[in-house]
């Protein structure tokens, strides 16, 4: 199945709200999942012969186990207040992708075979069986929806669509229908630690690559444990970071900033992976399997921190999900909270006067900054409402001399995903991806206009490689995406005293 | 005792029934389900006393739906503001003698004036559904209807203006229904009218969207302090999995 050409969005000054477009992006959905990955997690390998009985089973189990769930599919007012607010609706104009039309695939089901009046008046409440289309409708659209949760914010109920493509991609699973992508990357993760499938000996290479390259490149001895008992801080970071670019400029910061602070850190070879695409696919089972990787390693090592590397997905299992999930840590030094992110790491270290910049070391840049979507509005950073937000902001301010925000409506809690989120970063999409992508590349285009804007930086591995794709799609340069802590490394005034 | 009291009376029985017992049951489902992982949208206060204020926020003044689009909270906020003066001054039919301050004539007039208004946001809501072509897509027919069916509740209730009827009598029904001494209903037909749409109202509402009103308390999004690493959140499902292992 080759992916079709499709035609390129014109990036526009203020778009106005798209007339729709029905059935626009019907023809989109992801690969599907082989039958081997399928059995590793515990799924049927392919469509089962009972799968409507057995998908209704599914869907009235979630409806006990999820309050969520329940409650947002009986409260929808259909007011209309979400349908100009998903990206991929703004990108694609199709009507699946409003999110109340995403849910409504849902709801229709529901009506049907769970209330009364779907049972005795289908056409009047827009009750449907659970056909065949209508299983199709889910695969594709249910693929379409990075569960960002920019819609939850803005309903008057705060129905949140993440927690509806969650379950019904849980009930497809439950079906034998799953994802190639999400999939295929849970199994490496439960097989070998991370969603790249490196193993431990090729993963104390590449750190010691890194080692070289920043030896040669500041004269500073800096390390990249790996496995090391007995360190203090265990730093669980997205795979991606150990060689993609721009990612691994932004592992480099960390090391510099635990090297600087004098903080005795190590990687895990077991939880070589912060991301959990256990989230994307809704099941609290495969989410808490890869969860415990980091209790287990945390336990075998002996830390007292858990830090996170910038992960944005990562980020919101680790600080909304890791004590549930994986919890209690009661083992680890109760004067930090479990888990950290890096950034409020870094942000203490500068309050404490611990680490020294010069900015002038990225005056060659001027910055503005990408709130990634599930750290933006499924997280929190330095126990303050709002510090995920803040904190990064003030980091980039401490290590930089330009820096310029995007619009208001377009950051912040109000930020736009980056298009690649919630498992849809997959080339089988990638027309999905950069229509996605619209919304934050009109918003980036603005501040290059306005302000000479040179570079994004980003706190998430998923945003960092999206960007990476539709800069270029969109005629920025790749380069222009940044790690944040790319920054801190940058202009980090290292001592170069230590050997 | 008139055909048309006996069938009013036991109607209102019987939706009254209906609506509480409904109702009481969807709560009950609602708080038995757990939520068993934390889900707060920003800004999310850390405390159960934050949460409150956010509550009150939202339905007080839906500060959700004002971000979100102002013409639907403007119609949408008057819809309900005037739901709340109108029942407000229907309680001098359920109050004997009569609360006080419910025959404050400040009391009364707004009750009588919200039902324009309440007229005016729905036809704004109404609108919407027609003339956006977004909203349009999502509306069902049980959308409209209930919008025309809240229309007409207040449209017979203001036509009432006009074409009166004897609300004394009308008061003794309702008081006498609540304290099992029935007397007779009045049998104008603009009256029945409206208590006919009414009684249909207090029969739909535990089975359709007008759930939103407890389902925005049990929203997990707005109903979550943020304080997943300081207090572990665990469901019961979720503890078992702990003991299988």
């Amino acid at each position: 199945m080759a992916v079709k050409e499709f035609e390129k969005p014109i990036l526009k000054e203020y778009s106005p709200i798209p007339k729709l477009v029905e059935q626009a992006t019907s023809h989109l959905a992801p690969f599907k999942s082989k039958e081997d990955f399928q059995k590793s997690l515990g799924y049927p390998g392919e469509l089962v012969d009972n799968w409507q009985e057995v998908a209704l089973g599914k869907m009235g189990d979630l409806l006990k186990k999820y309050r969520s769930l329940r409650v947002y599919m009986d409260s929808c007012i259909q007011c209309g207040a979400c349908t100009d607010k998903c990206h991929y609706y703004l990108g694609t104009k199709d009507p699946n992708n409003m999110p109340v039309g995403r849910q409504n695939l849902m709801r229709g089901v529901y009506r049907k075979h769970f209330t009364l009046p779907g049972k005795f008046f289908p056409k009047l409440v827009g009750a449907v069986d659970l056909t065949k289309e209508v299983l199709d409708d889910w695969y594709s659209y249910y693929h379409q929806c990075s569960q960002c949760r920019r819609c939850a914010v803005f309903c008057p109920i705060g129905i949140d669509t993440a927690e509806i493509s969650m379950a019904a991609r849980e009930i497809m699973d439950s079906v034998g229908v799953g994802q190639k992508y999400c999939n295929e990357i849970i199994g490496k993760v439960h097989k070998i630690g991370n969603n790249l499938g490196l193993p431990k000996p090729a993963l104390a290479d590449t750190l010691e690559g890194l080692e070289e390259d920043v030896e040669e490149d500041i004269g500073v001895d800096v390390k990249f444990p790996l496995d090391v008992k007995g360190a203090d801080v265990l730093l669980i970071t997205p795979s991606a970071d150990f060689f993609a670019e721009p990612h691994v400029d932004g592992l480099i910061g960390y090391a510099k900033v635990f090297h600087q602070a004098g903080i005795s850190w190590t990687l895990s070879s077991h939880a070589s992976e912060a991301a959990n695409f256990g989230m994307f696919i809704g099941s609290y089972d495969n989410m808490r399997k890869l969860a415990l990787r980091i209790r287990e390693a945390a336990l075998d090592l002996g830390v007292k921190r858990i830090v996170f590397g910038e992960c944005g997905h990562a980020w919101r299992v680790a600080y909304s999900f890791l004590n549930t999930l994986a919890g209690p840590f009661d083992f680890l030094d109760p004067r930090y909270p479990v888990p950290q992110h890096i950034c409020e790491v870094t942000h203490d270290l500068i309050n404490k006067n611990v680490l020294q910049f010069d900015k002038s070391a990225n005056d060659g840049k001027i910055i503005t900054f990408h709130d990634s979507c599930n750290v933006a509005r499924a997280s929190n950073m330095g126990d303050i409402i709002g510090g995920q937000f803040s904190l990064p902001r003030d980091i980039i301010k401490a290590t930089t001399n330009n820096f310029y925000d995007m619009d208001d409506e377009t950051i912040m809690e109000k930020t736009f995903c980056c298009g690649g989120g919630g498992g849809l970063l997959t080339d089988d999409l990638i027309e999905l991806r950069m229509k996605g992508a619209q919304p934050r590349m009109e918003a980036l285009k603005r501040v290059v206009e306005d302000h000479g804007v040179t570079h994004m930086a980003a706190i998430c591995a998923i945003c960092k490689s999206q960007f990476s794709k539709a800069f270029q799609y969109y005629g920025f340069e790749l380069d222009q995406i940044i790690s944040l802590h790319q920054l801190v490394g940058d202009a980090l005034i290292m001592n170069k005293k230590e050997l | 005792m008139s055909f048309v009291t006996i069938f009013y009376g036991i109607s209102f029985y019987v939706a009254t029934l209906i609506l509480f017992i409904g109702l009481a049951y969807r709560i009950y489902e609602y708080s038995i389900i757990p939520a068993p992982l934390k889900i707060p949208t920003p800004p999310a206060p850390k405390t159960k006393k934050g949460v409150a204020v956010r509550l009150f926020r939202e339905v007080v003044f839906f500060e959700s739906l004002f971000s979100a689009t102002k013409w639907t909270w403007l119609f949408g906020w008057l819809f309900h503001f005037a739901l709340l003066l109108a029942a407000l001054r229907h309680l001098r039919y359920f109050t004997d003698p009569v609360w006080f301050w419910v025959s404050w004539e400040i009391v009364q007039a707004a009750g009588h004036y919200a039902g324009y208004m309440m007229v005016f946001g729905l036809i704004g809501l109404l609108g919407r559904r027609i003339f956006v072509d977004r909203v349009r897509y999502i509306s069902n027919p049980s959308d409209y209807l209930m919008l025309i069916l809240i229309i007409s509740i207040a449209l017979t209730g203001l036509l009432m203006k006009w074409f009166h009827t004897d609300i004394y009598a009308v008061k003794m029904f309702f008081v006498g229904l609540m304290y099992f001494q029935w007397s007779e209903l009045p049998s104008d037909f603009i009256l029945l009218l409206h208590l006919s749409l009414v009684l249909l109202l207090m029969i739909i509402f535990p089975y359709s969207k007008l759930l939103h009103a407890p389902g925005l308390f049990f929203s997990p999004t707005r109903n979550q302090p943020d304080n997943a690493r300081d207090q572990r959140h665990i469901s019961d499902w979720a503890k078992k999995l702990e003991s299988k292992k």
